[in-house]
C-alpha cells in the first residue's frame, strides 16, 4: 500500500497553501513565543473546530448529506470526559474510547433514521436530532444541567502530557493531522468514489448496484466520530462541559467552516477555520474601534457575512485555489 | 391527576398546536410552491412579537397590536422575499440553510440592538384578562381566544386555497410553474404574496404568544425548530399534513411535559424517574417524530400531486 494516494503536484497553489499552512500550525506556540498563552489557547480553538468541520465536510462535502446537528457529536464528546470524569475516571484513552463506543451508538442509530429522507427532511431531522440530545442534557441535572460540568483536570493521555497548553495544542494538531491524512485517502478509496458517485447521482449509482444507504451510514458514523473526539478536545481545553457545545448555532458554525473553506475539498476545512474563527475574534475589536456604542452588536456583520457567503462564495477560499490534476 | 388538570393541558396543548400552525403552513407553502427553506422564518415570528408588544405599549390597543404585527412582518417578509432571497430560490438548499442562518444571527442582533438584550413585557388585553367557566372548568380566556382565532385562520387558509381563484394558482404553481407562468400569470409576484402571507401569519403567531411567552431576542428559535418537525411529521409542503401534525406535536408535547413525570414515578423508583422523566418530556416529539419518519419517511400526509392540498 502507498503512503500517499496520489501523486502530488507540488507548485500547484493548493499544494503550497496547505504546506504552509500546516508549517505555520506546527511551529505556531514558537513563533509566538508564549507557551500557553492567548494565541496558542486561540490556535488550539481553531484545530478543534477544523476537526469537527473535516468531519463534516466528509459527508457534506463528499457524500452531500446536509447535516445540520452535527454539533450534538461535539457535546457528546465533551460530556464523555465530563462524565467520567466526574466519577473519578481520568484517563484519556477511556474518554476517547467512550467517546468513540457511544458516538458510534447514537450516528448509527440517529444516522439509520435520517437516512431515509434526503435534501431538505435530512437537514431538518439531522437539526431536530441534535436538539433533542441538547434537551437530554439540559436536564440530567445531577450532571449540572443548563449550567454544564466543571473539569477538576484535563484528561490523563499517558504518554502525552496535555496539561499544558502547548501539549493540548499539539494533541490536537496530531488529530488534526491525522483526520486530515484519513479523510484524504478515504475520499481517493474505493469506499470514497461510491460515497461521492452517491453525491453526484444517486440513482445511478444504485443502479450499479451499490448498497447506497450502507455507505453513506458508515460515512456518517465515521464523520460523527471525528466532531467527537473534537468534542473530547474541547472539553479538555476549556475544561468544562454544556449543552451550549451542542447548540444549533455550533452546527451552523460548522457548516459555515466547510463552505468557507470550500466545500468537498479535503484541506478546505482547516481554512476555513482559521477564517472564521480569526474573523469572530477581529470582528467585535474593528467594530468597537470604529463604532463603540454597538460593540456588543457585531454578530450582525457576521449574519450578514454569513448571508453574503452563501450567496456569493460558491466554492470557498481554499477551493477557488487552483489544485492538482484532478 | 384530575380531569380539570388533565382538561386544561389537553387545551394548552391544542393552544400551542394552533400557534404552531400559523408558522408550519407559512414554511410548508413557501417550500412547497418555491422548494425553498427558510429558517429565519422563525425571525419573522420574533420581529411579529416585538412588532406587537411596542405597538401594544404605545396605543394600549391589542387590535391595533396585531395588525402591527401582520403587517410589519408581512412586509419585512415581501421585502425579504423582493431583494434578499429571490437570487436563493434556484440554489440548492445547503445555500438556502446557510443565507437563511446567516440572516437569523442578523436579526437578532437587529432586534437586541432595537430594544435591548432582556425580555420585554405584553400584557394580556384586558378584554380577555378573565377566565371562562364551563361547567365548573375554568380555564383563562385569553388562550381560549388563540385557539379560536387559530382555528379560524386555518378555516381561513383552507377556503383561500381550495376556493379562489388566487389559490388555484397558488396550487398550481406548486406543481407546475413553468406552465404557470406560459400562461400569463406573474409567478414571482405570486411567490412573493405566498412568502408575505406566510411571514403575516408568522408575524401573528408572534403578537399572539406575546403576553404567554416571553419576549425576547432569539424566542423565534426554539419555535422555528418546533415547527420544523411539525412540517416534518405532517409532510413537506402539505398545509392539511401541518394541520394536523402541529395539533399532534402540541398536544403531545404539552402533555409529555405535564404528566411524563409522573408516569415514570409509576414506573421506575423516584429518583430515577426524576432524572428521566424531563428528560423524556422534552425529547418526547424528538422521537415521535423518528417513529413517523421511521414507518413513513415522508411524513403522515405526503404532498401529492398538488402540493398544498
Amino acid at each position: 500500500m502507498k503512503l500517499l494516494p496520489t501523486a502530488i503536484d507540488w507548485r500547484a497553489p493548493r499544494t503550497i497553501v496547505a504546506i504552509v499552512v500546516i508549517a505555520t500550525f506546527a511551529l505556531l506556540p514558537v513563533l509566538v513565543g508564549d507557551e500557553g498563552g492567548f494565541y496558542v489557547k486561540f490556535a488550539t480553538r481553531v484545530l478543534i473546530y477544523a476537526l469537527a468541520a473535516i468531519g463534516l465536510n466528509f459527508i457534506l462535502g463528499f457524500g452531500g448529506m446536509v447535516s445540520f446537528g452535527h454539533a450534538m457529536y461535539v457535546m457528546l464528546g465533551a460530556y464523555c470526559v465530563a462524565i467520567p470524569a466526574q466519577h473519578e475516571i481520568t484517563s484519556g484513552w477511556a474518554h476517547i474510547a467512550i467517546a468513540l463506543a457511544m458516538t458510534t451508538v447514537i450516528a448509527a442509530g440517529a444516522g439509520a433514521v435520517a437516512l431515509r429522507t434526503t435534501g431538505i427532511a435530512f437537514i431538518m431531522i439531522t437539526l431536530a436530532f441534535a436538539q433533542m440530545l441538547f434537551f437530554g442534557a439540559v436536564s440530567l441535572k445531577e450532571y449540572g444541567g443548563d449550567d454544564g460540568l466543571t473539569l477538576a483536570t484535563r484528561s490523563n493521555f499517558a504518554l502525552f502530557d496535555i496539561s499544558s497548553n502547548a501539549g493540548l495544542y499539539y494533541f490536537a494538531f496530531v488529530c488534526v493531522l491525522v483526520a486530515l491524512y484519513l479523510s484524504w485517502r478515504a475520499v481517493l478509496s474505493p469506499f470514497g468514489l461510491i460515497l461521492r458517485g452517491s453525491k453526484a447521482n444517486t440513482r445511478r449509482a444504485l443502479a450499479l448496484g451499490h448498497p447506497v444507504f450502507r455507505y453513506q451510514l458508515v460515512a456518517y458514523v465515521l464523520s460523527a466520530l471525528a466532531c467527537a473526539v473534537a468534542g473530547v478536545l474541547l472539553a479538555n481545553l476549556t475544561q468544562f462541559a454544556s449543552p451550549a457545545y451542542g447548540a444549533w448555532t455550533l452546527s451552523g458554525e460548522l457548516i459555515v467552516i466547510v463552505i468557507l473553506g470550500g466545500l468537498g475539498t479535503v484541506f478546505g476545512p482547516l481554512v476555513g477555520a482559521v477564517l472564521l474563527l480569526a474573523l469572530e475574534e477581529v470582528l467585535p475589536t474593528l467594530v468597537e474601534a470604529t463604532l463603540p456604542d454597538y460593540k456588543s452588536n457585531w454578530m450582525l456583520l457576521l449574519g450578514l457575512f454569513i448571508f453574503f457567503i452563501a450567496l456569493a462564495l460558491k466554492r470557498g477560499v481554499f477551493g477557488s485555489l487552483r489544485g492538482g490534476k484532478q | 391527576m384530575t380531569a380539570q388538570l388533565a382538561l386544561s393541558q389537553l387545551l394548552n396543548g391544542l393552544q400551542l398546536g394552533v400557534l404552531l400552525f400559523l408558522l408550519a403552513a407559512g414554511l410548508t407553502l413557501v417550500f412547497g410552491i418555491m422548494s425553498f427553506v427558510n429558517l429565519a422564518h422563525g425571525s419573522l415570528y420574533m420581529l411579529g412579537a416585538y412588532f406587537g408588544a411596542a405597538t401594544f405599549a404605545k396605543t394600549d390597543s391589542f387590535t391595533l397590536a396585531i395588525l402591527a404585527a401582520t403587517v410589519g412582518a408581512g412586509l419585512v417578509g415581501l421585502l425579504l422575499d423582493r431583494f434578499a432571497l429571490t437570487k436563493l430560490y434556484t440554489r440548492d438548499h445547503l445555500d438556502q440553510v446557510l443565507a437563511t442562518f446567516g440572516l437569523i444571527l442578523f436579526f437578532n442582533e437587529l432586534i437586541r440592538m432595537i430594544w435591548g438584550p432582556g425580555s420585554i413585557f405584553m400584557q394580556v388585553p384586558d378584554a380577555l384578562s378573565q377566565t371562562v367557566d364551563i361547567f365548573g372548568f375554568t380555564y383563562p380566556s385569553y388562550r381560549f381566544a388563540i385557539i379560536g382565532a387559530g382555528l379560524a385562520v386555518a378555516l381561513g387558509l383552507y377556503l383561500l386555497i381550495q376556493k379562489t381563484r388566487v389559490g388555484m394558482l397558488i396550487r398550481a404553481g406548486a406543481t407546475h410553474p413553468h406552465m404557470v407562468a406560459s400562461l400569463g400569470v406573474n409567478i414571482k409576484w405570486l411567490n412573493t404574496l405566498v412568502f408575505a402571507l406566510g411571514a403575516a401569519l408568522a408575524g401573528l403567531a408572534g403578537v399572539m404568544s406575546g403576553p404567554i411567552m416571553s419576549v425576547q431576542p432569539g424566542m423565534g428559535e426554539p419555535v422555528l425548530i418546533l415547527t420544523l418537525v411539525v412540517i416534518i411529521i405532517g409532510g413537506l409542503g402539505s398545509i392539511r399534513g401541518a394541520f394536523y401534525a402541529a395539533l399532534i406535536v402540541g398536544v403531545v408535547d404539552t402533555l409529555g411535559r405535564a404528566f411524563m413525570p409522573t408516569i415514570m414515578r409509576g414506573i421506575f423508583e423516584r429518583n430515577t424517574a426524576d432524572a428521566a422523566g424531563p428528560a423524556l418530556a422534552s425529547m418526547l416529539i424528538y422521537l415521535f417524530m423518528a417513529l413517523v419518519l421511521a414507518l413513513k419517511p415522508q411524513g403522515l400526509f405526503p404532498a401529492t400531486a398538488g402540493a398544498t392540498r
